[in-house]
């Protein structure tokens, strides 16, 4: 192995630092692990494919600063999926002093087979053995003591949900780091045994230099690992080391009946394992015939009631979004609208008061007024992602998914995509198919992610009363998905044509949610949501009230104010005011933006202001409902001025022209923030043109038939 | 010879020899499907297109052609 190790020795800066690598397989509670040990707020699921890149994570205890690298789950050193490469790359080449690996306690025997690879690492290690206060639950006691001496790395319990053992886990990577390396004890079947003994005598003849030992390079070699043969394989020793080779795996194969080395070890590991937990691992209770998950699972991916049962699920969900979203809603509202006139009297400038009252309060407030809809939508994606019901979906759905061109797994980043398309995008990893990527990551921008929800909310209730409302809000995210649907298997029949991906994946256990980490996850996502809001949205506001407020045409105003001055009654003064307002926002440079594009947008039935919020949204969706709220208010009747962003848009755009709107928002692009993520895993700008061009296409033609079929309708 | 997709619900097998293509294969072995391993089936998606299986302790879906791939017999 050639990994480059520091000195500890040679430089005491350094010496304090212990930089950890986090090794498990998938769904063992590495994240939930760091969390115990640093208080991070790292995001936990229980489906494979949570950490989708690294995440570094810092932290002091005693006298060191601990680097903790926590690397995607990986069921074994394949390379299989994006997540398992990251792993793999990150352990060989990277500099680290210390592999903490992770292991669920509660099925050793599986987890082992990522730990015997790793022990051939040459790096010093120590085990967590996880979960155990629900192991020892299910009646497994294990003797980490005894494991330890068996092995020959420390194994220490820990539980990173009750957070026990993480101080004596913590101080074992201390012990481990001080301490002079240990080789790990390996033992194979006599075969490979006698074939390693062979390599190790004949690297000892040549006195072969190497930092790992003889018998982790005579274990590498046999095992065809590329790094240590491209090692050897500029050495004088290969040309006689070579024919020994060819001799062994001839002779390994032949003992385990197969033509492939890699099968063979993982057999070979495979029996290692299962010796170690006959001596380590003692059953106490036996286990009742039926475990809860199989219980909870038998009615769950029912072949008959699975779907419906899911089904109903989104459909409550998008219910309490509405429903319960909606008391909330109404105080924010109260709030921003008190504050607006609070404010208002208290600035004599104009131009400030307008700045302030309709640009930044009214933008910024209307983005606002949404978070509770928000927090409950992410509640019900953190909550499907914790307890594991994902992957059973995934399950139930793969069937129809395939008969789309795609993968049973992809409905996880597609269901992350109804939260934000962001980490949609980067959990669509998983698939390690580049076409099945690929595929996914185009129709992702279909589920309509939570920015789009004040979109769809807003409208919603402008036009429909309360208790429909819900239901047109589930029926606008199932039609966003189907669209997505038939755009996959289009795309698939035409620019992703080839062979299907392997489906195979684990069903983890069922996990009651911990409302910690669920707290966690929710509060994350919805302060960002508010620094959104806060910051770019703000921004965003403010600059869509300058293009609508200038330039000031003076020669209209004079104009008008003569007008109104001769005014005889208020309402005909209220009238022409109002009529102002409405003829200096149509010669701003906004108007003129909307006014500019209004013959592309005429088919749609969309009036320059909803061009303008339109193009505004390709930012960011909450921006459109903030653009709609400044360009609205001030174009409103002036006698009414407390009137609700709904009640003027009821008014002032017809019925199909909405629908129009509504379809080009659950189609069109998400907004820059995911164009950037999307080309970053799509892996080239081009894509993210492709991406444009697509949606902006089909968002098009479908407002377009939208629109007709409504005015038909109605 | 008998294969896994064959198999009914609740049946428990040992895995005699995986058919699949080299990446299939690494992916089987790397959850526990191997030659000696005993497989149970759990659970049928509509039309038999998932399966649902426990390999040790572990549950593990797959698609019905990669199930066809596994040979099995019975215990």
């Amino acid at each position: 192995m050639s990994e480059k190790k520091i000195d500890p020795q040679a430089c005491p800066i350094i010496a304090k630092h212990i930089k950890v690598a986090l090794v498990g397989q998938p769904n063992v509670g590495k994240s939930m692990l760091i969390n115990s040990i640093s208080n991070a707020h790292l995001h936990v699921g229980n489906f494979s494919g949570v950490t989708v890149d690294k995440t570094e994570v810092l932290f002091d205890y005693k006298d060191y600063h601990f680097t903790v690298v926590d690397l995607p789950g990986t069921y074994a050193f394949t390379d299989y999926t994006i997540e398992e490469r990251v792993t793999h790359e990150y352990l060989c080449a990277e500099d680290y002093d210390i592999i903490i690996n992770v292991v669920d306690s509660t099925n050793l025997e599986k987890n082992l087979q990522l730990t015997s690879e790793l022990l051939t690492m040459n790096k010093k290690m120590v085990i967590a053995l996880n979960m155990s206060d629900e192991a020892e639950k299910e009646g497994i006691e294990i003797d980490e003591k005894y494991m330890s001496e068996l092995l020959g790395v420390a194994c220490v319990k820990v539980s990173a949900a009750a957070k026990t053992g993480i101080e004596t886990l913590i101080n074992t990577v201390i012990e481990v780091y001080l301490a002079p390396k240990k080789d790990a004890k390996l033992i194979f079947s006599e075969a490979v045994e006698e074939e390693i003994a062979t390599i190790i005598s004949y690297l000892q003849k040549h006195k072969y230099e190497a930092r790992n030992s003889y018998r982790n390079i005579a274990i590498n070699l046999l095992k065809e690992n590329k790094k240590t043969y491209a090692k050897l394989h500029d050495d004088p020793i290969w040309t006689e080391l070579q024919p020994i080779l060819i001799e062994a795996s001839h002779h390994i194969e032949l003992h385990h009946n197969t033509d492939d080395i890699k099968e063979a070890f993982a057999e070979e590991y495979s029996a290692f394992n299962r010796g170690i937990v006959t001596e380590v691992v003692k059953q106490t209770q036996q286990l009742e015939s039926k475990s809860l998950t199989e219980k909870i699972d038998s009615i769950l991916i029912h072949p008959l009631f699975g779907i419906p049962i899911f089904l109903f699920f989104m459909w409550g969900l998008f219910q309490l979004t509405f429903t319960l979203g909606n008391i909330p809603m109404e105080w924010i509202d109260g709030f921003f609208g008190w504050l607006g006139e609070t404010v208002s009297p208290t600035i004599s400038n104009d131009d400030v008061r307008s700045l302030v009252v309709d640009g930044i309060i009214g933008g910024v407030g209307a983005v606002v007024l949404f978070t509770p809809n928000i927090i409950i939508l992410f509640i019900g994606i953190a909550l499907l992602e914790t307890t594991g019901y994902m992957s059973r979906v995934a399950f139930l759905l793969d069937g129809f998914f395939h008969k789309f061109g795609l993968h049973g797994q992809s409905f996880i980043p597609l269901v992350t995509g109804f939260g934000c398309s962001i980490p949609a995008y980067m959990s669509a990893r998983i698939l390690k198919n580049d076409r099945d990527r690929l595929l996914t990551l185009f129709i992702i921008g279909f589920m309509s992610c939570g920015a789009r929800l004040p979109v769809y909310v807003l409208f919603a209730g402008a036009f429909f009363g309360a208790d429909m409302a819900g239901n047109i809000l589930f029926i606008i995210y199932v039609s966003g998905a189907m669209l997505g649907l038939l755009a996959a298997k289009v795309l698939k029949m035409t620019a992703f044509k080839g062979v299907d991906e392997p489906f195979v994946m684990e069903m983890p256990k069922y996990r009651l949610p911990s409302l910690k980490l669920i707290w966690h996850t929710v509060l994350t996502q919805t302060i960002m949501y508010l620094k959104k809001a806060g910051t770019f949205i703000a921004g965003a506001a403010i600059l869509v009230w300058f293009l609508s407020n200038y330039p000031h045409n003076l020669d209209l105003e004079k104009a008008y104010n003569v007008k109104i001055e001769k005014a005889v009654d208020v309402t005909q003064k209220a009238k022409l005011e109002n009529k102002l307002a409405q003829e200096e926002l149509e010669q701003s440079y906004l108007g003129r933006i909307g006014k500019f594009t209004e013959p592309l947008f005429e088919p749609l039935g969309f009036d320059w202001k909803m061009n303008v919020a339109l193009q505004a949204g390709l930012a960011a969706k909450e921006v459109v409902v903030s653009t709609l709220g400044v360009l609205y208010s001030m174009g409103s009747d002036v006698d009414e001025t407390s009137k609700s962003l709904a009640d003027n848009i009821r008014e002032n755009i017809p019925f199909a022209s909405a629908v129009a709107f509504i379809v080009v928002i659950m189609i069109y692009l998400p907004c820059l923030a995911a164009t950037t993520v999307f080309a970053k895993e799509a892996g080239s700008w081009k894509y993210a043109v492709y991406l444009f061009i697509f949606t902006s296409v089909v968002a098009y033609s479908l407002a377009f038939i939208a629109y007709r079929v409504t005015l038909m309708l109605t | 010879m008998k294969k896994l997709l064959d198999c009914h619900k609740g049946e428990k097998v040992k895995v005699v020899k995986l058919n699949a293509s080299y990446d299939l294969k690494q992916r089987l072995i790397s959850f526990g499907v191997m030659k000696e391993a005993v497989i149970e089936v759990l659970e049928h998606a509509p039309k038999k297109k998932t399966i649902e299986i426990k390999v040790g302790k572990m549950r593990l879906a797959l698609r019905d052609i990669e199930a066809a791939t596994v040979e099995v017999e019975e215990i």
